[in-house]
């Protein structure tokens, strides 16, 4: 029987069924995805459709790092469940007055949006590819050409249109799957430390500083692969934006925590000794110290100081390491903490992931490098570096 | 057993269900020609919107006809556990000290304390007194501490009339019968927990087994044939009562008219259908 769960053991009183956790580490990957998904998106449109010219660097890439987020998504949801062969059964009969029965409907519509305004932004350069390419590479460039060869400009004008209507819906879409990851927390009335109104918009701020961290980071790292230059107005744009929604972020979160503690409704006094407890490292010290305050900090002074060069870029890289930290701590101490808290409002359950595990730590860890490996596929595939294409065109040719 | 029977029902029903949709296609096509046969299918499509789907092809039970209905006099309960040792036989639940569909806690005051003790027998303690995780037992840990007021509280699913558990269920997997219980059709849950979270009570398990989640069904296999829960049956004292709210004279009609009842968690919404007697403030 042992083999099946993994008990965690409790202080105080927790009802008996509550000794096994349900929502492990997946899903705590799960929201995470879904926030790089839609903070990555943003970095793209505040491109594609509100002309942030600064950003050109990395628009494409982030439309890529989304899409390969996106493509993962289901991945934990679908390892956590009980009968993933009837995962389709939510979209075969959606129970409508479920907060999770329109989740396959959204995320699948999201996902070919995605693909699409992919296709469309890197459609000149697979028709380039197909009409150079031969060989296998070539089958699979004509394929995905769809047949069209017109790069004219028309064309390119009536392309532009489609990318610029994606990008648009493409926002409500991403902030919403994100805002309703959040409301499937906020909902449930069963757990004080889920219970909130703000949590759709905790989820979502915080998703977009994960997804514009992540951004920033990877492109440092390409370009140190490149060994090219990094482009620093775009990356200073790119710390603004994550100072800006930082400050958002934290204030939600600091109105969210007070107004629980202020209400001290039921179950207030077991959520506080919880909070000076077990969650002081994890969320005092990892998440809002060094996560949260100390890039806070350092972009503050970045942006105080004017530092530029080599240092600003060590200083926005660092504080978006640190800011991808948070995040995950945050969605760590939403869903783990949130269980760990017993309904009883009695007693306090300690969580002690298992490394190897159907729901473990590396098989979370392994769902959250699958984007990754995707991204390496996706970007020697569709290049979404200006000053490349040309050149590996020309290879090409 | 149980769990076969209950199987069983569930592709009767949905058989039923089929053959239901069927007539109703055909009954549909036939009404474009003759009108006669339009009764029969609004007949069809009355029962299912008043249930929420299809009636049981439970020999000689008509689920419209009853409201069941549960009752918990805590100042009669004694402690004994038996009502969990029945429940986990019947039902098939594992024998372990962290899967249950009904349980028991105790709450002890002691001298000089303002809140209870609270304990179950899943407690370390209580298991160790027990010797075994499929043996359920109270330790006799206060007996040497001054007790000011102790109870029992026998637990289990509220079978509430807005469930939260069926709200936030993705597939409809689980459901309110006509008559008042909440049921999991394991052959169609995709065991994603969220009905797990969603329960205020902790009243759903999750059987990792099978896949699914699992709660108490007050012995639908039971009470459709015209017997008591396990639990209710095997109580030595009399603390558990069940019956049809529809029949005034039954146990449970007579339980809620002769006492002062009240609910778990009113504040909650679910409007549950356990009635306790006897409870305390402290009691969840």
């Amino acid at each position: 029987m042992n083999t099946l769960f993994e008990a965690s053991s409790f202080t105080g009183y927790v009802y008996p069924n509550e000794t096994i956790i349900p929502w492990t580490l997946l899903i705590v990957v799960y929201p995470y995805l879904t926030g790089l998904v839609a903070g990555a998106f943003t970095i793209s449109s505040l491109y594609q459709v509100f002309g942030f010219q600064q950003l050109r660097p990395v628009a494409h890439f982030a439309l890529l790092i989304s899409l390969c987020c996106m493509l993962v998504v289901p991945i934990p949801l679908l390892l956590h469940l009980g009968h993933p062969e009837r995962a389709f059964n939510a979209m075969i009969t959606p129970h409508t007055t479920s907060a999770f029965a329109a989740f396959g409907y959204a995320a699948a519509f999201y996902v070919l949006l995605l693909i699409l305004e992919t296709w469309f932004v890197f459609r000149p350069q697979i028709v380039q590819q197909a009409q150079q390419r031969s060989g296998l590479l070539g089958w699979y460039y004509r394929i995905l050409s769809l047949g069209s060869y017109d790069v004219s400009d028309k064309a390119m004008s009536y392309d532009r249109k489609w990318i610029f209507a994606l990008a648009i819906i493409g926002i409500p879409g991403a902030h919403g799957l994100h805002g309703y990851v959040g409301f499937v927390f906020g909902s449930l009335k069963s757990r004080e430390w889920w219970s909130s109104d703000l949590m759709p918009a905790i989820f979502l701020f915080s998703a977009i500083i994960s997804g514009t961290a992540l951004v920033i980071v990877l492109y440092v790292i390409s370009c140190k692969l490149r060994k090219v230059q990094v482009d620093l107005p775009c990356l200073t744009v790119m710390a603004y934006a994550l100072w800006g929604f930082m400050m958002f972020t934290l204030l939600l979160e600091g109105v969210e925590f007070a107004s629980l503690v202020y209400r001290g409704r039921e179950g207030t006094e077991i959520i506080l000794e919880y909070v000076k407890g077990p969650l002081v490292v994890p969320f005092f010290i990892l998440q809002f110290g060094i996560g949260s305050v100390l890039p806070l900090l350092l972009i503050t002074f970045m942006i105080w100081r004017g530092i530029s060069g080599k240092a600003l870029v060590a200083v926005v890289t660092g504080s978006a390491v640190l800011v991808l930290l948070a995040v995950l701590m945050m969605r760590y101490n939403v869903v783990i903490g949130g269980q760990e808290i017993s309904k009883t409002g009695k007693g306090l359950l300690a969580y002690h992931p298992p490394i190897i595990d159907r729901e473990g730590v590396l098989a979370a860890g392994m769902v959250l490098v699958m984007p990754f490996i995707l991204l390496l596929g996706m970007v020697w595939l569709f290049s979404p570096w200006e000053e490349e294409t040309a050149s590996g065109h020309a290879k090409a040719h | 057993m149980a769990e076969d029977a209950q199987l069983q029902k569930h592709e009767r029903e949905r058989r039923d269900f089929l053959s239901c949709l069927g007539s109703a296609i055909a009954c549909g096509a036939a009404a474009a020609a003759a009108s006669a046969v339009a009764p029969a299918v609004t007949a069809t499509a009355a029962t299912a919107a008043t249930t929420g789907g299809p009636a049981p092809a439970i020999p000689g039970y008509d689920w419209s006809k009853h409201s069941w209905a549960f009752g918990v006099d805590a100042t009669k309960c004694i402690g004994c556990l038996r009502c969990v040792e029945a429940c986990k036989k019947e039902n098939d639940v594992a024998p372990d000290a962290h899967h249950f569909r009904t349980w028991v806690e105790r709450y002890v005051y002691l001298e000089g304390e303002e809140k209870p003790r609270v304990d179950s027998q899943h407690d370390p303690v209580n298991i160790a007194a027990s010797g075994s995780e499929s043996e359920y037992r109270f330790a006799n840990r206060y007996k040497d501490a001054k007790v000011e007021k102790a109870f029992f509280v026998p637990k289990l699913c509220n079978h509430c009339t807005h469930p939260a558990c069926v709200q936030v269920c993705p597939t409809g997997a689980t459901y309110k019968t006509a008559d008042g219980v909440v049921l999991i059709d394991h052959t169609y849950c995709i065991g994603c927990q969220y009905c797990v979270q969603a329960c205020p009570y902790g009243a759903r398990l999750f059987d990792e087994r099978k896949g699914v989640t699992d709660k108490c069904t007050w012995c639908y296999h039971r009470i459709t044939k015209g017997l008591l829960p396990a639990c209710v049956e095997i109580c030595p004292v009399g603390a558990r009562v069940f019956g049809d709210r529809n029949d005034k004279q039954s146990v449970i009609s007579q339980f809620i008219q002769n006492n002062r009842v009240h609910v778990l968690r009113p504040e909650t919404g679910n409007a549950p259908n356990v009635f306790y007697v006897g409870t305390d403030k402290d009691v969840l």
